[in-house]
């Protein structure tokens, strides 16, 4: 299963934490140092894939990838494939793209919990639920339609919202 | 820095641009002022400061819920960043009450953010989340579940379990999915919960929505790992899936990057090849199915790649199949032919399943696997490491591990160096083709990573100088021995050794440092001296250290020499004589005691080159015997076992005699027994003890064994205490013999273990064994003679299978010599083994119990003797030899000394026992004890016996037992 998806910055400053499994505040801050103490001595060119043993325990591997100024870092066990994950973080990432449009950072800091509603959209409990974008993305559509229709107020900035209504 | 400036600026720009409507200024504010911060320092203050005021707005009254949801989520990010928010928790938790939609998700996403599933305020969501399962809006149902996958544990799962299963069949299919996969988690944290469920999983299996189907296969894995064997009749309709989606039949929107379904076809991979995993029948279903998908892969994306990787993965695990194997090792040339790290990565690992199958299968690939060793990428160049661990052979293991030890010592990483360390010892002890090879390997080992590896190694690494090549070839042990010490004195120039190493050294130092006469003892001792001060070592090494001084100066006063004291030696002592470990000042003042002893004694107490030597705890300590009879005589009341006393029978039979003194004088919380049960076997060993002097060691040696025995005969009536005694005095000799007996009846291979006879012809073995070795590596040096390239040396040969096989032997033997608490059967911990082995027949003995009133006299006491020396006569042939010639007192085998019950007992009074009479052999043991009682005394020899405990037990001398050289200063 899916261990944990870390977004972060190369500052290694976090911008979206989600573990699987219930890690206190300061542990999961420990974490994300060593994490980006990993990432940041990797030169670039080299594979996604790092043996993550020596941070999340015997067995579990990260992928990663750089993107701008961000790192997307998914954390899983044996029972995933490394190249199927890296895929997953292509499918979390075109999904932000198509929310966002040109997703950078700032989207993600501002929209973080749209953020979560999308990967709690594509994985579910630390499993793979859905790889479509589009299909994520419809279901994302659908609820902002719904949390619209629920209360007069929104809270999606506008310029996602009016994407949706075209 | 400038990264953070552009960010500062964009969200200016943005937030004129009101781009971020949604948001309330303060928040963007947060949002900038922390991205604008220059430090972590500075970050921090801001968010305290964040944080305060959110605590006090939060607590107003009427706090507008729109509000609420902003402060949550600024909550939330508090956290992210590092920060405690618990103040906030309740107030998300109220959040998750409310009827809005967007206020409930935003607090079912924050409560599954902070709390932890054994979290307090859990409590007051259930009620919620129950509540919303059962929600019309199947948007709410969603969150709820997300929620309920996070939040519940095993005892509040019972809570939203029915409502769960109702959910299997929502007409939604995104709620059928997410329900499944919520039964799923619940079933990770608590199988048994929701075991009558699992049906459920094989149900949804056959639904009409793929998603759903994709959904099941999470859990069906889960359990099939769990248990194969039932889920053996689902191969056919997995396989039926797999051909549907790989021959596109799903609808489009399942494509991903033109690949259809590609993470289901990734699951039902694994799921066949567990099936698979061994099965022919179940594999023969799969073959077709992946054959298809191997001609139509599609290599060019990614996701295609990782379908052919699992393809292979399947390939490698399932029943071996030759086509699919070639169409795997294509596909896999392929990815190792790739530029991409990735695929090379995949390629490795690809490489690590398939050679399981067939070795062969890595030659044709050795450019390809030194390219990726020689690669910069740290995660590939591991991975290449695994595979090269994998691949190890007796033919390629110098090749190997010394390329391992180069990049060892490249790396920082504490964790993976210890990783690759243990890996390294691990091939050394395996395959080593040479004692020589395996300590210098050993050596750069601990030199590098000494403080990482397991003390168990360094002991292993002690044990081999110490045994050598086998008793056959004194003259290769000397050599190898000083050539250890040759090593170890330059390596002792180095700054920094781990300590773990420098115990190594002082130990060999002090076993073997002078054994050549190529170094002085003040030499030496000097350097030992230089040891404790030019490194800054700690209590163990300190021990190690005097130890060793210590031996060094009892062989030069065994040889004869005088000892003078060097003044830094002097000093050591001294320090050490005031340190604060009572363990390092009691080896200070024995070593100062032993300086004073004369010649004579100072052999028995450090014997040379003993290491090896076999010893006994003699836990009758039957050479008390002579004192115990003498005080008898002069009106003291006899020992009376803890058992009989208290009237219990779990006593164990080898706690030494301080342990059983200190529990006999513990309180004791329950009532005092009848003395009736117990009086009868009193009075009777009394009866025995008492007039007949030479019949005294017969029941004096069965007390401790005896004790649970005798007090369940007790519960039988007896007639006469004659009778009694008679009985008894059988018993005593029967028990003896009985307990071997009865282990070697029900298997002889236990006995053999434990009797010391047969492991010396272990020994044999393994010194044959080691010819073999040495075969082997006359060949290996051929081999590597014409290694020109390391790819050579890595592949080229080392497939043939001609090899193999010494290679296969060799393994064996060296896991018996290097790795004693494996295999169990070397000669350095068979005493314990034969403890081991006698211990638990203790309770056993109720069957022989039984009999024994009824068998004749003689039978049972002859018995035992032939069956013995039937065990013993031809297998000890071939190493008698170098057994009872070579071997002084204690080294006499175990068995023998069991039943005598003395140590130092020449091994011809084990032969008069040996040869049947019982009572003559009590008689003739009780005088040959007397013999050494006489002559030194009970304390030395006992405390000798104790040190050779302490030398081949512990080899550390950590100090836990200060007992050990308690007798020996007297």
């Amino acid at each position: 299963m899916i261990r944990a998806v870390i977004v972060m910055n190369t500052q290694g400053k976090p911008r979206l934490l989600k573990f699987y499994e219930f890690q206190p505040p300061e542990k999961q801050q420990e974490l994300i140092r060593s994490v980006f103490a990993v990432l940041s001595e990797r030169p670039d060119k080299v594979s996604n894939f790092v043996e993550a043993d020596a941070i999340f325990g015997p067995g579990t591997r990260l992928v990663y990838k750089h993107l701008a100024t961000l790192y997307f870092v998914f954390v899983f066990d044996n029972s995933e494939n490394e190249l199927a994950m890296l895929d997953l973080i292509q499918v979390f990432v075109e999904t932000l793209d198509r929310c966002f449009k040109n997703v950078c950072e700032l989207d993600i800091v501002f929209n973080f919990n749209k953020m979560h509603a999308i990967l709690d959209e594509i994985i579910f409990g630390g499993l793979v639920l859905e790889t479509s974008s589009e299909q994520v993305l419809k279901a994302a559509e659908e609820i902002s339609r719904l949390e619209k229709s629920s209360s007069s107020i929104s809270f999606v900035p506008k310029a996602v919202t009016g994407r949706f209504s075209r | 820095m400038e990264q953070l400036k552009t960010i500062g600026r964009e969200l200016a720009m943005s937030s004129q641009g009101g781009g971020w409507a949604g948001q309330s200024k303060e928040f963007l504010d947060l949002v900038k002022s922390i991205g604008e911060a220059r430090s972590k320092a500075e970050e921090d203050r801001i968010i305290l400061r964040e944080i305060e005021s959110l605590r006090r707005r939060i607590a107003e009254p009427d706090v507008p819920r729109r509000r609420m949801k902003e402060y949550i989520i600024r909550l939330v990010y508090a956290e992210m960043l590092g920060h405690d928010a618990s103040f906030g928790y309740i107030h998300a938790v109220k959040m998750t009450h409310d009827d809005s939609l967007p206020l409930k998700r935003t607090g079912y996403l924050a409560v599954t953010l902070f709390l932890s599933d054994d979290h307090d305020l859990i409590i007051l969501i259930i009620n919620t989340i129950q509540k919303d399962l059962r929600s019309d809006n199947y948007l709410i149902v969603c969150a709820a579940l997300t929620a309920a996958c996070k939040l519940i544990n095993e005892e509040t799962i019972p809570a939203v379990l029915p409502q769960v299963v109702d959910l299997l069949a929502h007409s939604k299919e995104a709620v059928r999915k997410k329900a499944v996969m919520a039964l799923h988690r619940f079933y990770q944290r608590s199988p048994a919960s929701v075991s009558h469920l699992v049906s459920n999983f094989r149900k949804r299996l056959c639904d009409n929505d793929p998603g759903v189907m994709g959904a099941t296969l999470c859990p069906l894995f889960d359990l099939i790992t769990e248990d194969v064997n039932s889920y053996k009749d689902l191969v056919i309709s997995f396989v039926s899936i797999l051909k549907q989606v790989a021959e596109r039949r799903l609808p489009k929107t399942y494509d991903y990057h033109q690949m259809p379904a590609p993470f289901v076809q990734i699951k039902l991979l694994k799921i066949l090849a567990l099936l698979g995993s061994g099965d022919k029948q179940a594999s023969g279903h799969i073959y077709n199915v992946l054959g298809d998908m191997f001609r139509k892969s599609e290599t060019s994306s990614n996701i295609g790649n990782a379908v052919v990787y699992e393809c292979i993965c399947c390939v490698s695990s399932i029943y071996p199949n030759t086509k699919l194997l070639d169409a795997a090792v294509e596909a896999t040339s392929k990815f190792l032919k790739s530029d991409s790290h990735n695929l090379k990565y995949m390629g490795i690992d690809a490489l690590g399943r398939l050679i399981k199958i067939n070795p062969d299968i890595a030659e044709e690939h050795q450019l390809a696997v030194i390219d990726c060793l020689e690669d910069p990428d740290d995660t590939l160049k591991r991975k290449t490491f695994e595979l090269l661990y994998k691949m190890t052979k007796s033919t390629n293991v110098e090749v190997i591990v010394d390329r391992m030890i180069d990049y060892m010592i490249s790396i920082n990483d504490n964790h993976y160096k210890t990783e690759i360390a243990s890996r390294c010892v691990e091939l050394a002890e395996q395959f080593a083709p040479s004692n020589q090879w395996f300590i210098q390997t050993m050596n750069k080992v601990f030199e590098h990573a000494g403080d990482l590896v397991n003390i168990r190694v360094a002991h292993n690494l002690m044990r081999l100088i110490a045994e050598g090549f086998g008793e056959d070839d004194e003259g290769a042990d000397s050599q190898l021995r000083s050539s250890a010490v040759d090593s170890y004195l330059r390596i002792l120039g180095e700054p920094k050794l781990p300590s773990l190493f420098l115990q190594v050294i002082c130990w060999v130092l002090g076993e073997y440092g002078t054994a050549d006469g190529k170094y002085s003892a003040a030499y030496i001792i000097g350097k030992l001296c230089d040891v404790t001060e030019a490194h800054l070592c700690n209590d163990t090494v300190k021990a190690y250290a005097i130890s060793a001084i210590m031996k060094i100066c009892a062989f030069e006063i065994a040889a004869g020499r005088k000892v003078e004291m060097l003044p830094e030696c002097q000093s050591f002592i001294d320090e050490l004589s005031a340190s604060h470990s009572t363990d390092l000042q009691q080896r200070a003042y024995e070593l100062q005691a032993l300086l004073c002893l004369d010649r004579q004694a100072v052999e028995n107490v450090m014997p040379l080159d003993a290491s090896c030597e076999d010893f006994e705890v003699d836990t009758n300590l039957s050479f008390l015997d002579g004192f115990v009879e003498q005080s008898i005589e002069n009106g003291a009341s006899p020992y009376i076992p803890e058992s009989e006393r208290a009237g219990m029978s779990s006593v164990n039979n080898f706690r030494s005699p301080y342990q059983q003194e200190a529990s006999g004088h513990t309180l004791r919380f329950e009532a005092y027994e009848l003395p009736k049960p117990s009086s009868i076997p009193v009075i009777s060993q009394v009866s025995i003890s008492a007039p007949t002097a030479d019949l005294v060691p017969v029941p004096d040696m069965t007390y401790y064994r005896e004790s649970d025995q005798a007090s369940k005969i007790s519960s039988v009536a007896e007639a006469s205490s004659a009778d009694i005694g008679i009985r008894l005095r059988l018993d005593g000799v029967q028990k003896k013999w009985g307990k071997p007996t009865y282990s070697s009846s029900s298997s002889s291979t236990t006995a053999e273990k434990a009797t010391n006879g047969v492991t010396h012809v272990d020994g044999g073995v393994k010194s044959q064994s080691r010819d073999i070795s040495h075969d082997s590596r006359r060949q290996q040096s051929e081999v590597s003679s014409e290694k020109q390239k390391l790819a050579a040396s890595l592949f080229g040969a080392s497939a043939s299978k001609t090899e193999k096989k010494p290679a296969s032997t060799h393994r064996v033997a060296k896991g018996n010599t290097a790795n004693a608490e494996r295999s169990g059967v070397t000669r350095a911990v068979s005493p314990e083994i034969s403890k081991a082995k006698v211990a638990p027949s203790s309770p056993p003995p109720d069957l022989l119990d039984l009999g024994e009133p009824i068998m004749p006299t003689s039978t049972p006491t002859m018995d035992p003797f032939k069956e013995l020396e039937g065990l013993i006569g031809p297998t000890l042939t071939p190493a008698s030899l170098d057994n009872p010639a070579t071997t002084s007192g204690p080294k006499a085998p175990d068995l023998m000394a069991l039943y005598t019950d003395m140590p130092t007992g020449s091994s011809s009074s084990g032969v008069t026992l040996a040869s049947g009479d019982a009572y003559s052999a009590d008689k003739s043991s009780s005088l040959a004890k007397s013999v050494p009682t006489t002559k030194k005394g009970p304390n030395p020899q006992d405390s000798l016996q104790k040190d050779a405990t302490a030398r081949q037990v512990g080899v550390t001398p950590t100090g836990n037992n200060p007992n050990l050289f308690r007798d020996l200063l007297g």
